[in-house]
């Protein structure tokens, strides 16, 4: 019939104790997870395309499939 | 609303008014030993006492119900009206599609779209091999 005294202060001092660390560490790791995992491969993406993008041959290329309207594909 | 009521509430440990007010002769003398020192009353007396006092216990309070199931059933013979409603309306409701979902034009929408290159980096042109003409 005995039962132990509940805590009946520093409920949110605990509270905080317990969640503060995560709600900082939770938000870091998500932010280093995107930087490294989504925007670090985008530049690199966009880096290696324009590494060996030719302006010219793609010029022509996107001109003879007849898709400018200021120049018309070589053959008209 | 005006009298004193009788709540089994989470939020409020003491309702307005006992649990039973109306006391028989056997309560009404374990109400006069109550107001001696409690150390004589029994476990059963002060249980008896306890139930006099409340209807349920906070556990009895808290106890889970089965309404979920109820829920979930309703909510699923609701998704199964919604789609025989939403077949009929596709076959008597809707007007004829727009040629620009045939299969033709969607394969010109496509080669024009990799025509004029677009996304060429992360997105759709990405995909396609200029080279080999195919995917990739």
């Amino acid at each position: 019939m005995s039962l132990a005294k509940p805590a009946m202060r520093g409920l949110l001092g605990k509270r905080l104790r317990f969640h503060l660390p995560i709600a900082f560490a939770l938000p870091l790791v998500a932010a280093a997870a995107f930087k490294y995992g989504v925007t670090e491969p985008r530049k690199q993406a966009y880096a290696n395309f324009y590494k060996q993008y030719d302006t010219t041959a793609e010029f022509n290329n996107i001109r003879e499939a007849g898709v400018f309207e200021s120049v018309r594909p070589t053959g008209k | 609303m005006s009298q004193p009521m009788y709540l089994d509430r989470l939020d409020t440990p003491l309702p307005d008014r006992p649990w039973k007010d109306v006391l028989d002769s056997t309560d009404k003398s374990l109400k006069q030993k109550e107001k001696g020192p409690w150390t004589a009353l029994s476990k059963e007396e002060k249980i008896a006492l306890y139930r006099l006092k409340f209807n349920h216990t906070y556990p009895e309070m808290k106890r889970p119900s089965h309404e979920w199931k109820t829920v979930i059933g309703g909510m699923f013979i609701v998704f199964g009206i919604t789609g025989l409603v939403v077949f009929w309306q596709c076959h008597y409701v809707y007007p004829p599609q727009p040629h620009t979902f045939g299969e033709e034009w969607q394969a010109k929408q496509i080669q024009r779209m990799l025509d004029m290159r677009i996304n060429p980096i992360t997105g759709f042109s990405a995909q396609w091999d200029y080279k080999n003409k195919q995917w990739k």
